[in-house]
């Protein structure tokens, strides 16, 4: 099963080498991980995918917990939290077929982040089974290149009752 | 109030803060200036060691003596590269260390200048947590954080790499009284209903035993432990890493179980119908095949590092929290329930005894060849009684027959390698821990193997006024190697024979300026193991063994662990 855990750390050196290595060392894979700036500028927000079963990804938010840079860890549980991508597409987009790409994009409500002669860049953001539709749409026509971000992620501010437990509170 | 100060001697202020009395280490290029700040004085002593391997375990020894923090110094480069072993060790067997190493100047960092190792980099699966400190004014914050982190929670191994430039750097210098580490908070309470819960499986029990591991020592739990035991009138079965924790000679103390412990304490563990795990991790050496492993027991886990717990073996009561509280709780619980009075599991501990009664250590003391376990048993029959005694070992046949042969009736006199198995940890650590307790007859049962691996250290222990009693069992050969390969691989003896021809161990000995012994014959082990004991110098004893013995019982690895092999009946002979 997928799991999408969020990690709160310091923005320290080697935090994130910190975090891949234990990854690394006890076998457990990372399928995505984005991480970026939160609301404090001492902390970072990590947002990992990891596939496993319920014990590892048990064993996984202990081992995080002793890492000393790590301040709280969460796991974000399907339908309890908002997660987002984005992705870069390109894509063959000869004139003749400009316009059938153009209906296609609105629908997942992509923008044209750049256009060539040739090829044109669709910026989208959505929820990753989302990204992976318009990606399949969009592969038939040429697709050039991609880069996705990984998935952020929060919990829902509808249900705050059900966040995660943390273990570590963060001051 | 602050003081201005170099930051090399802002370290040895802040090491003086936290008490610290002995450092071991050597000097090098990037950690010159805090060398020179010892030199313009401290209250910390500096023992000098000839390899930084030496001074890892030595600090290591001296952790696990003494039960306060080892700290260890060495240069950038190949002074950390060396040091990396014993971080390792230290990081597998949870033993506190903080590690000081000079990194190159700032401005180098990156460059691949000379002796430049990115020494957080390589130590980063094994340490609790480490710092580059590349500002000064951080160094007094960095060091009480990582005398903190080293010795809170599940004790381990941490480093600082200090850039030399910041140790010749002015700074105002005060020592923070606390250090509030925002993501490092360890458990500081146990949950009493699961207290309750374990003290309710305990009366349940008609089979239980105490699992109690390292973690019993580090947490400070061993008077706990005595008191939880006798209370309940439970089993106890002590790991390697346990051994003293709980009184060898103790009528409830079953000693250890494992790939060479007993059978009796192996059947005990695994017929159980409750695991009490105190401190303990489940190590495969430990449990053999885990999908085998006590397959009727409960469990009730208690340790301080909640991802110990679940880890390998499910438990159904878990407790994460300090033991010494943790234990204190469960006695006093099992106590107001069970009554004044209460007998335990009368008839499981006679089952137990039963098959320590049919199945003990045994050994034919016949032959040619003086036993290697003859020379354990004279140590030990020469020291009993004695309760200022430590004990070292190397990593092998020698260190398993140190484990079911030695008696240590308290905590900290059994040193040894157990999760990393270091092979030359038994010289050093020795020295450590003559360090940490200058009174009592500090031994290390080697192998001739792993003594060749650090003999080094005996320069350290003559010149720095830290006389240990090292005594090879040697077999010659890399002895439990040689095992698996007459066991396993069909006698194919690959590169394991060292020789009885070199060196002249008792010779080496005396290029060292300590005292050489040499012993063959039965007859003179008991004199010449007493001579060394007393003569109050750091002695090497060669004793040269059958380098034929192998060490039983055994499980073999992969196999459960009530598969135990004896050692071969027909060739039984009373020990």
């Amino acid at each position: 099963m997928t799991h999408t855990v969020s990690v709160l750390v310091e923005n320290k050196p080697g935090a994130l080498a910190r975090i891949s290595n234990m990854f690394a060392r006890r076998g457990f894979n990372i399928e995505s991980l984005a991480v970026g700036p939160t609301e404090r500028h001492d902390v970072s927000r990590i947002v990992l995918t990891v596939t496993c079963p319920a014990e590892q990804l048990e064993q996984i938010e202990k081992q995080m917990h002793k890492l000393v840079n790590v301040l709280r860890v969460s796991t974000l549980a399907a339908g309890e939290a908002v997660e987002r991508e984005l992705a870069l597409v390109k894509v063959a987009a000869a004139p003749s077929r400009r316009a059938e790409l153009m209906a296609l994009a609105d629908v997942f409500g992509a923008r044209v982040a750049d256009l060539g002669p040739q090829e044109m860049v669709f910026e989208v953001v959505g929820t990753p089974d989302q990204l992976e539709s318009f990606e399949e749409l969009l592969r038939p026509h040429g697709l050039k290149e991609l880069a996705r971000t990984g998935r952020i992620g929060l919990a829902r501010a509808s249900s705050p009752a059900r966040n995660a437990r943390p273990q570590h509170v963060l001051r | 109030m602050s003081t201005r100060m170099l930051g090399s001697d802002a370290i040895l202020r802040s090491l003086e803060a936290e008490g610290v009395e002995v450092a071991f280490g050597i000097p090098g290029g990037a950690i010159l200036p805090l060398y020179d700040a010892f030199a313009r004085g401290t209250t910390v002593r500096h023992v000098l060691a000839r390899h930084e391997q030496g001074a890892g375990h030595m600090a290591e020894g001296y952790a696990r003596a003494s039960g306060k923090v080892g700290v260890a110094i060495a240069t950038s480069g190949p002074g950390v590269t060396n040091l990396v072993t014993p971080i390792a060790d230290a990081w597998m067997d949870s033993t506190p260390l903080v590690c000081i190493t000079g990194q190159v100047r700032s401005s180098l960092i990156g460059t691949d200048a000379f002796q430049e190792t990115d020494a957080t980099g390589i130590t980063l699966p094994v340490v609790k947590h480490s710092w580059l400190v590349q500002e000064a004014e951080e160094l007094p914050h960095v060091l009480k954080a990582a005398f903190h982190v080293a010795r809170s929670g599940r004790c381990g191994p941490v480093l600082v790499d200090v850039a030399k430039d910041v140790q010749e750097t002015e700074i105002d210098y005060a020592y923070p009284p606390r250090v509030d580490l925002p993501g490092w908070r360890p458990p500081a309470s146990v949950h009493p209903r699961q207290v309750a819960e374990a003290a309710s499986a305990l009366l349940a029990a008609s089979r239980p035993v105490l699992y109690v591991g390292g973690g019993a020592m580090n947490g400070d739990a061993c008077e706990e432990l005595l008191e939880l035991a006798e209370a309940g009138g439970i089993p106890v079965i002590t790991t390697l890493m346990a051994k003293g924790a709980f009184p060898d000679s103790h009528a409830l103390c079953y000693g250890p179980p494992g790939m060479h412990g007993s059978k009796w304490a192996n059947w005990g563990l695994n017929r159980a119908d409750l695991i009490v795990a105190v401190g303990a991790r489940f190590d495969d050496r430990v449990t053999g095949k885990l999908s085998a492993f006590a397959p009727g027991a409960k469990v009730v886990h208690f340790d301080v590092d909640p991802a110990e717990i679940g880890k390998l073996r499910r438990a159904d009561i878990p407790v994460a929290g300090p033991l010494k509280l943790a234990l204190t709780e469960l006695a006093g619980e099992l106590r107001s329930r069970a009554g004044p009075g209460h007998a335990g599991p009368v008839a499981w501990r006679a089952q137990l005894d039963e098959w320590r009664e049919q199945f003990p250590y045994r050994y034919a003391r016949d032959g040619e060849w003086l036993k290697p376990q003859a020379v354990v048993e004279t140590l030990r029959d020469l020291t009993a009684g004695r309760d200022d005694v430590v004990w070292t070992t190397g990593v092998g046949q020698h260190q398993m027959w140190a484990m079911q042969y030695l008696v240590c009736d308290r905590p900290r006199t059994f040193l040894t390698s157990g999760g990393l198995g270091t092979m030359g940890y038994g010289l050093p650590a020795a020295i450590g821990a003559k360090a940490a307790r200058p009174d009592a007859t500090v031994v290390c049962v080697d192998g001739d193997g792993c003594f060749q691996m650090t003999a080094q250290e005996l320069a350290t222990s003559v010149l720095e006024g830290l006389p240990v009693v090292v005594v090879i069992v040697n077999n010659g050969w890399l002895g439990m190697v040689r095992q698996w390969q007459e066991m396993f691989y069909d006698e194919r003896f690959s590169q394991t024979h060292l020789t009885h021809q070199v060196p002249d161990y008792a010779q080496l000995a005396e290029a060292y300026g300590a005292a050489g012994f040499t012993v063959e014959d039965e007859d003179d082990l008991e004199g010449v193991l007493a001579e060394a004991l007393e003569c109050g110098r750091t002695a090497v004893v060669d004793a040269r063994c059958d380098p034929a013995e192998k060490c039983f019982p055994m499980i073999p690895a992969g196999a459960a662990a009530t598969d135990v092999i004896e050692f071969p009946e027909e060739e039984a002979v009373e020990a």
